[in-house]
C-alpha cells in the first residue's frame, strides 16, 4: 500500500471502529483511535502473516499488550480476512467469541490479552524461541504508555536487553492520558526514551500518528543490531474526531447518536478531501 | 504391607526432576527450562551446563518467568518454568491465570521446595495456597507426586502434555512407595499404594510416606487402611475416591498445604454432591500463623506424622461406630 493508499485506510478504520463501539455500546474510543495508525501500518506494510500463514511457525507475531483497544485490531483483522466483518455485529453479544479484549479464538490473534503488562514478557519467550530455532520472524507488542508502571514490563525489558533480542519491537501508544487523567500526573514514566536506553533498548520517538514516520521507522528496525528496538509512538487519544482529541472521557466512551454522526460526518470530510 | 514397601532414598524429587528433564533434553531440543535465579535450588546447574542454550535465565522476576516460558510455550517449545512454589504461584499469579491458562500456552509449571519444605524460614517462604489458587483457574492441571517414581512419571507426562501443568514438590530426600517394576503412574488416576477396609487415607506428596507409616501402625491394632497417593489434584480421580469412600468406614486426607481449598475440600466436595456420606477428617496446615520449625516440625505439630495419622484414623473410626 501507499502512504496515500494507508492514510485513507486509517480513516476508512476510524470510521468502522466508531461504527462498532456505537453498536456494541461498549469499547475503548479513545485509545482505538490513537493507536489505529501503528496497526494500520503494521499489518498492511511490515508484518509478515497472513490469514493463509497464520498457522506457519516462521510468521511474525504481534500480541496487543494494551488489550482493551481490541476494536482497532477487529476492525484490521477483518479488512485482512482473518474473518468476515460481520462477525463484528456480535462484539460483546451473549456467546459472542468477539469480547472486550483480544483472545486466540479469533482468528489472527496471537494471544489472550487484556490484564497490562503481558504482552513483552510473552513476546520474549517468542523472541528467544525464535534465536533458539534460528527463525528470522519478528515479535512486535503494542503497549499503552499508561500501562507501563507495570513491573513485569521492566522484568522483560531486562530479559530482552540480556538475550539481545534484535528481533523484537514494542511500539509504545504514547497518548498521554489514561483513565483517571494525564499519565504524567497519575504516574510520570517520563523521560521515557532516556529509561528503555538505559535497560539497553534501542530508541526511537516519531509522531505515531504518522503513516511516513511509522513506516520508515518499522523500516529500520532493528534500529541496533543486537539490542531491542523500541518505538515511542507520540499520538493523539481520540485522534481524527475533533470533540474526542485528548479528552479523557473518550478512554471507553461511547457516542451517542449524534456525536456519532457528527464523529462520521468529520471522518468522511476527511475521506473526500483525501479522495479528491 | 506398607512395611515392605517403604525404602528411604537419599533422592529428592527435585534430584529426579532434573535428571528427567536432562535426560529428555538430550533427545529433544525442544525441551527448554526457564528459571528465576532458581537453578541452585531446582537442582538445575548441571542442566544448564549441559543444555546452555536450551536453559533461559531471567533473573528474580517470577512474573516475566511464566510471561517468558508462556511464549516459548507458543512457539513450540517443552517449557518448564521452574521456581519456588511459594513465588511462582502467588507473585506471578496473574501469568499463570492469563498467559499460561487462560491463553492455553503449554507450561509446565515447576514449583519446588514446596509447602513447608523451606519450615523455619517462614511463612513467606511457604506454598499453603498453590492448591486452593490453581484448582479455581480453568485449564490447568495440578500435580503432586510423592515419590521419586511418581516425579520422573509425571515430568516426562508434563513434557508432552498439551496443556498446562502445575508440577509440585519438595526438596527432602523420599521413600520408594512401592516395590521397583511394581509402580504404576496414570495422570488423573490416583495410585493405591496398599489396600485396607477400614480406612482410606488419601495423601499427596511428601504426606505419603507418614500416611503409609501410619498404615503399618494402624495394622497392629487391626485397623486396616487403604493408603493413596492422590498425586493429580486436578482432575480429580473421583471414580477411585467413591469407590474407598463407599468401601471403607472413614475417609483422611493429608495435604502439605491449607486445610482450606486443597485436596481434602476438593474430596469433601465431590462426595457431599454425590450423596456419598462417610466418616471424613482433613488433615493439612490450619488458618494460622504456621508454628515455627524445620518442615518434620511443622507437619508433626499439626499431626502430618506417623502418630498424628494413627490418632486421627483411631478417633474417627471410634466417632463413626457411637
Amino acid at each position: 500500500m501507499t502512504e496515500k493508499e494507508l492514510t485513507i485506510q486509517s480513516v476508512l478504520y476510524r470510521k468502522k471502529i466508531l461504527q462498532y463501539i456505537y453498536q456494541a455500546k461498549a469499547g475503548h474510543t479513545g485509545g482505538d483511535l490513537s493507536c489505529i495508525d501503528i496497526l494500520n501500518v503494521l499489518y498492511n506494510k511490515v508484518l509478515r502473516v497472513s490469514p493463509e500463514t497464520f498457522n506457519s511457525p516462521d510468521r511474525d507475531r504481534y500480541v496487543q499488550s494494551k488489550g482493551h483497544c481490541v476494536e482497532a485490531l477487529y476492525v484490521v483483522l477483518a479488512s485482512k480476512g482473518y474473518f468476515a466483518e460481520e462477525d463484528l455485529n456480535t462484539i460483546c453479544k451473549y456467546e459472542s467469541h468477539y469480547i472486550g479484549h483480544p483472545t486466540k479464538k479469533i482468528k489472527g490473534i496471537e494471544q489472550n490479552t487484556g490484564a497490562l503488562g503481558h504482552g513483552l514478557p510473552i513476546c520474549v519467550g517468542m523472541a528467544i524461541a525464535a534465536k533458539l530455532d534460528k527463525k528470522d520472524y519478528r515479535v512486535y507488542t503494542l503497549l499503552g504508555d499508561g500501562e507501563l508502571p507495570e513491573g513485569s514490563n521492566w522484568e522483560a525489558a531486562l530479559t530482552a536487553a540480556q538475550y539481545k533480542l534484535d528481533n523484537i519491537c514494542v511500539i509504545i501508544d504514547k497518548n498521554q492520558l489514561q483513565i483517571t487523567g494525564p499519565t504524567n500526573e497519575v504516574c510520570s514514566t517520563d523521560p521515557l526514551p532516556e529509561k528503555w536506553e538505559s535497560f539497553g533498548w534501542a530508541v526511537r520517538e516519531i509522531d505515531g500518528n504518522d503513516i511516513a514516520a511509522l513506516t520508515a521507522a518499522f523500516d529500520a528496525l532493528p534500529f541496533e543490531k543486537g539490542k531491542p528496538s523500541v518505538i515511542i509512538a507520540n499520538t493523539i487519544k481520540g485522534k481524527g474526531v475533533s470533540f474526542m482529541e485528548n479528552q479523557i472521557k473518550w478512554h471507553h466512551g461511547v457516542p451517542t447518536e449524534e456525536q456519532y454522526h457528527q464523529a462520521q460526518h468529520e471522518l468522511d470530510t476527511v475521506l473526500q478531501s483525501l479522495i479528491d | 504391607m506398607a512395611d515392605q514397601n517403604i525404602h528411604t532414598t537419599s533422592t529428592s524429587n527435585q534430584d529426579i526432576f532434573s535428571k528427567t528433564v536432562e535426560q529428555l533434553a538430550a533427545t529433544d531440543t525442544n525441551i527448554v527450562v526457564v528459571t528465576s535465579d532458581s537453578r541452585g535450588s531446582g537442582k538445575l546447574v548441571s542442566f544448564g551446563q549441559k543444555f546452555p542454550d536450551q536453559h533461559i535465565e531471567v533473573g528474580i522476576a517470577e512474573q516475566n518467568l511464566v510471561g517468558v516460558a508462556a511464549g516459548l510455550a507458543s512457539c513450540g517449545k517443552k517449557t518448564f518454568a521452574v521456581s519456588p512454589a511459594c513465588f511462582l504461584t502467588a507473585r506471578s499469579f496473574e501469568q499463570i491465570k492469563n498467559d499460561v491458562a487462560y491463553s492455553n500456552n503449554p507450561v509446565t509449571l515447576v514449583g519446588i521446595s514446596a509447602g513447608v519444605s523451606y519450615g523455619a524460614l517462614g511463612s513467606t517462604h511457604h506454598s499453603l495456597h498453590d492448591f486452593a489458587a490453581l484448582r479455581a483457574v480453568n485449564n490447568i492441571s495440578i500435580v503432586v507426586p510423592a515419590d521419586n517414581f511418581e516425579t520422573a512419571a509425571a515430568v516426562a507426562y508434563a513434557a508432552n502434555c498439551n496443556t498446562p501443568v502445575y508440577l509440585r514438590f519438595g526438596k527432602k530426600a523420599m521413600p520408594h512407595l512401592q516395590e521397583t517394576g511394581k509402580e504404576n503412574f496414570e495422570f488423573g488416576k490416583g495410585r493405591v499404594i496398599t489396600s485396607g477396609a477400614d480406612i482410606a487415607i488419601i495423601a499427596c506428596g511428601e504426606t505419603v510416606a507418614p500416611a503409609l507409616e501410619a498404615a503399618k501402625k494402624l495394622a497392629t491394632q487391626n485397623i486396616h487402611a487403604t493408603v493413596i497417593s492422590m498425586h493429580t489434584i486436578k482432575p480429580l480421580d473421583t471414580n477411585l475416591l467413591a469407590s474407598v469412600a463407599n468401601t471403607c468406614k472413614a475417609v483422611i486426607t493429608i495435604e502439605e498445604h491449607s486445610v482450606y481449598g486443597g485436596l481434602g475440600e476438593a474430596c469433601a466436595a465431590y462426595l457431599l454432591q454425590q450423596g456419598i456420606h462417610v466418616a471424613f477428617k482433613i488433615m493439612g496446615i490450619p488458618d494460622e500463623y504456621t508454628v515455627t520449625g524445620s518442615q518434620t516440625e511443622i507437619l508433626n505439630h499439626y499431626g502430618i506424622s506417623e502418630s498424628g495419622i494413627v490418632d486421627a484414623a483411631v478417633r474417627l473410626i471410634q466417632q463413626k461406630e457411637k
